[in-house]
C-alpha cells in the first residue's frame, strides 16, 4: 500500500474492508510471526514447567516520536522490562492500538516497525493485537497498550521467596538515571534542539537473560520508570525490616540531563528511565555482577550506588554530594505528565 | 562537568562547615524567606552538616504559602462566570479556599487553565477575543515585573478582554513584621531572585533598625554554606551587616528595568499574610491608570473572610515559631497528595519540603 500522505480514517477501525486492509498491510506484514499469523481470535501459548509472569501497561507518551525512540519502541520495551524485573524471560506480547482519526499511516508504520524490531531483538513475539480508531480530539494521536507473558527462569515464584534481602546487600543501578524523562521533556520543550538527549529506552531482557538464575546473586529487581530511582527504592524498603543507604556521588547522571533538570526544577532521582534496572545483589556476589553487567552495552555504566542497612528500617537515606544526609521519599505532587 | 559543579565541591563545603562549627558558640536561628532556599537546604542535607545549635527556619517566602484562601475563593467565583477563563501558575491549583481548590473547580468543568508565563495569558486573550481572560498574579518581586509588563502591553495594544487578579506581594514588609513581632531571629538568608530584581536597599531597615544581619544567598550548596558562615560570623561578632553572597547575579541596585515596570503598573496596598495578618503597604495592585485591567475593580467579586483549616498551624510555621512536625495534621490528614493547608501545597512550601526530605515514616 502506498501510504504517502494517507491518514487513518474512522473506517480503519470499523471492522470492515478498510480495517482488514490496515491489519493485513501494516500489522501482519510487519509483525509477521507464526503465533500471530496462525491466530484466530486468540493466540494459543505453549505450557512450560516454570511459573508464568503476566503484566500490562498503556503508553500515551507525548510526543510520539522522541530522541532515542518512539511510542512503539517504548510500549514493547516497557512491558518486556516489567517481565524482566519480575525475574521472567519474556515470551510474547499483545498490542492494542487506539488511534486518533487523521493520524498518518506512514507514522503508524514507522511505529509498528520499531515495535517489531525491538520485539525481534528481545526474541519476543507479538502474538495478538487490536486496533480502534476514535474521532479527532477523542485521543491524542496514538495510544498503545501492551500486555506480556514470560516464564520465570527457575522454580521460584517471587524474588523474596527465592532469596530474602539482608543488610549488607549491594544496591546496583545498570546505568545513568533520568535519560528517558529528560529526552521527552527536551522533545516537548525545544523540539528543534534535542541534540545530546537520548532516551535510554531498551529491552533489558537482552542484558538479563543470562543472569536470571540464582547463581548470579540477584535478589530483587525493579525498573525505575515513572517516579524514577527514588520511587523504586522507596517501594523496595516500604514497611520492610531493612533500610537503604545510597550515595548521591555514585549515582550516574549525564551532564545534559542534570543541566535540564536544574533548569526545569526536577530532581534526576525522580525522573523516569526506560532502559535501566535497580538491582539488589547478595553482598558476596555484587562486585562480580557489576562486572558481568558492564560487559554488555546496556549495562556499561552499571555501578553500585549503596547498601541495604539494618538501621533506619523502611527508609531510604542518601548521603548528598557535599556529605550531608537526607531522607529520600516517594515522589509526591506533580509528576512529569505523559512521559510514557 | 555541569555548570554548577564548582558550587558542589565537597572539599570547599567541608572547609566551610568546619569554620561554621568553630565559630558557632551560642544558639542561632537563621531564617530563609525563599522557597528555592527552603528546598535547596533540605535537598542537599545541609541541616545535617551544621552544629545542633544552629536552626534553619523557613519564613514566608513561598508565594503559594502566603496567598489567602479568600483569593482562591475569588478566583473560583470568576471561573464560574460565563465566558471567563482563569489562567494560573500550576502551583496555585491545589490551594484550598472555603469550598475546594481551583483544581477541583476545573474537574467540575469550570474554566481554569494552567500557564507558565503571564505572557501566555495575554496571548490567549488575543487569540480568544470573545472570552474574558483573567490572570492570577501571585508571587513576590520575582514574578511581579512580568505581570506589570503584560498589563502595560495590554494597555498599549488596547486588549480589552485581559484582566489581572493580583495577589502580588512585597518581600521586605513581611521580613520586617517578623522581627518587629519580637520573634527571635539572628539572621536572614535573603532571597536570591527577589534581590536580583529589588537590589539590597529593601533590607536596610532590618539591618539598621533591628540590627539583624542580612545576606543575599545563591542556591547551590556552597552558596548556602557560605551565607550561613557569614551570618554566624556577623552574629558571633555582633556586627550585623547587609552583604551579598550571590554577587554573580545580584547587584546592590537590582534590575532597574524591572523596578520601572512595577512602578509604572502597580501601587502598594495593605495586604493579608498568613500568620502575620494585614501588613501595611505589603501588596501590589494595578494603579488607577490601569484599573480597566484590574479584575478586582472591574468585576463585582463577593468578599469573604475565611480562615485556614482547623488545626493547621501554617501561620506559626511561617513565622518560625513552630515546625511542620508540630502540626497534628502533618503526615496524617495533611500530605502532599492531599494538602490541607497552604504550606503543604507547593513543592517549595515548608511543610511539603519537610515531608519530602525529613519526614521519617
Ligand atoms: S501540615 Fe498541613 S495543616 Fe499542618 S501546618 Fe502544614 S500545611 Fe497546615
Amino acid at each position: 500500500m502506498n501510504t504517502d500522505g494517507k491518514r487513518i480514517m474512522l473506517g480503519h477501525g470499523s471492522g470492515g474492508g478498510l480495517m482488514h486492509q490496515l491489519i493485513r498491510d501494516v500489522f501482519f506484514k510487519i509483525f509477521d510471526n507464526p503465533l500471530l499469523n496462525s491466530a484466530g481470535d486468540a493466540a494459543v501459548l505453549p505450557r512450560r514447567a516454570n511459573m508464568m509472569a503476566f503484566t500490562t501497561d498503556s503508553f500515551v507518551v507525548d510526543p510520539v516520536f522522541f530522541p532515542g525512540g518512539d511510542i512503539g519502541k517504548l510500549a514493547v520495551c516497557g512491558t518486556i522490562n516489567d517481565l524482566v524485573a519480575a525475574g521472567a524471560n519474556p515470551f510474547c506480547l499483545s498490542a492494542g492500538f487506539i488511534i486518533e482519526e487523521g493520524f498518518l499511516v506512514k507514522d503508524l508504520e514507522t511505529i509498528v516497525r520499531s515495535m517489531a524490531t525491538e520485539a525481534k531483538n528481545a526474541g519476543v513475539f507479538v502474538a495478538a493485537g487490536d486496533t480502534k480508531v476514535v474521532e479527532r480530539g477523542k485521543c491524542d494521536q496514538l495510544f498503545i497498550n501492551t500486555s506480556g507473558i514470560g516464564y520465570l527462569a527457575d522454580e521460584r515464584t517471587t524474588w523474596q521467596q527465592a532469596n530474602p534481602i539482608c543488610p549488607g546487600d549491594h544496591i546496583i543501578i545498570t546505568g545513568s538515571v533520568g535519560d528517558h524523562g529528560m529526552a521527552v521533556m527536551a522533545a516537548r520543550n525545544q523540539p528543534d534542539n534535542t541534540t545530546g538527549f537520548q532516551s535510554d529506552c531498551a529491552p533489558l531482557s537482552i542484558l538479563f537473560n543470562e543472569l536470571q538464575d540464582k547463581s548470579a546473586g540477584i535478589k530483587y529487581m525493579n525498573d525505575p520508570t515513572r517516579g524514577g530511582l527514588a520511587s523504586s527504592l522507596c517501594e523496595l524498603t516500604a514497611k520492610k525490616e531493612f533500610g537503604a543507604a545510597i550515595n548521591e556521588e555514585a549515582i550516574p547522571v549525564k551532564p545534559n540531563v542534570k543541566g535540564l533538570c536544574d533548569m526545569l526544577g526536577f530532581d534526576p532521582l525522580y525522573v523516569a528511565n526506560e532502559g535501566k534496572m535497580l538491582i539488589i545483589a547478595a553482598y558476596d556476589k555484587g562486585h562480580q555482577l557489576v562486572g558481568q553487567l558492564k560487559q554488555h552495552p546496556l549495562g556499561r555504566e552499571a555501578c553500585r550506588i549503596g547498601t541495604i542497612t539494618r538501621e533506619n528500617p523502611g527508609m531510604v537515606l542518601m548521603r548528598t554530594k557535599i556529605g550531608g544526609t537526607r531522607i529520600v521519599n516517594m515522589l509526591s505532587g506533580e509528576q512529569l505528565p505523559r512521559i510514557c | 562537568m555541569g555548570r554548577f559543579d564548582a558550587y558542589h565541591s565537597k572539599v570547599l563545603c567541608d572547609h566551610l562547615c568546619e569554620q561554621i562549627h568553630r565559630l558557632a558558640k551560642r544558639p542561632l536561628r537563621l531564617m530563609e524567606v525563599c522557597g528555592g532556599h527552603t528546598m535547596a537546604i533540605r535537598k542537599h542535607g545541609i541541616p545535617s552538616l551544621l552544629p545542633d545549635i544552629i536552626s534553619l527556619l523557613s519564613g514566608p517566602g513561598c508565594p503559594v504559602c502566603v496567598t489567602s484562601p479568600s483569593f482562591i475563593d475569588q478566583a473560583i467565583y470568576l471561573a464560574g462566570q460565563s465566558n471567563m477563563i482563569i489562567c494560573t501558575y500550576g502551583d496555585l491549583l491545589r490551594v484550598k479556599g472555603s469550598n475546594g481548590s481551583l483544581e477541583m473547580a476545573r474537574t467540575e468543568g469550570k474554566n481554569v487553565r494552567v500557564i507558565f508565563s503571564a505572557l501566555e495569558a495575554l496571548e490567549m486573550a488575543r487569540r480568544e477575543p470573545e472570552k474574558m481572560i483573567i490572570f492570577l498574579g501571585i508571587g513576590f518581586e520575582t514574578t511581579a515585573p512580568a505581570t506589570a509588563a503584560v498589563i502595560i502591553q495590554a494597555k498599549k495594544h488596547a486588549i480589552r478582554n485581559f484582566f489581572v487578579l493580583s495577589a502580588h506581594k512585597l518581600m521586605a514588609p513581611a521580613m520586617e513584621a517578623i522581627v518587629s513581632n519580637d520573634i527571635p531571629i539572628n539572621g536572614y538568608i535573603c532571597p536570591g531572585h527577589v534581590s536580583a530584581i529589588t537590589g539590597t536597599s529593601i533590607y536596610k531597615k532590618i539591618v539598621e533598625d533591628f540590627r539583624i544581619g542580612c545576606v543575599v544567598s545563591g542556591f547551590e550548596p556552597l552558596d548556602l554554606l557560605q551565607t550561613i558562615f557569614m551570618l554566624v560570623r556577623q552574629a558571633e561578632t555582633d556586627r550585623p551587616a547587609l552583604d551579598i553572597q550571590y554577587s554573580r547575579v545580584v547587584k546592590p541596585w537590582g534590575n532597574q528595568k524591572a523596578i520601572a515596570l512595577m512602578e509604572e503598573a502597580f501601587e502598594t496596598v495593605d495586604d493579608w499574610w498568613r500568620g502575620l495578618g494585614i501588613l501595611n503597604a505589603s501588596g501590589l495592585k494595578p494603579k488607577a491608570s490601569y484599573h480597566e485591567f484590574d479584575a478586582a475593580e472591574v468585576f463585582q467579586i463577593p468578599a469573604n473572610n475565611i480562615s485556614d483549616p482547623e488545626g493547621c498551624i501554617c501561620g506559626e510555621i511561617l513565622k518560625g515559631l513552630q515546625l511542620p512536625v508540630d502540626c497534628r495534621l502533618f503526615g496524617k490528614s495533611c500530605t502532599p497528595e492531599n494538602p490541607e493547608g497552604a504550606c503543604m501545597v507547593s513543592s517549595e512550601g515548608s511543610c511539603q519540603t519537610y515531608y519530602h526530605y525529613e519526614h521519617r515514616r
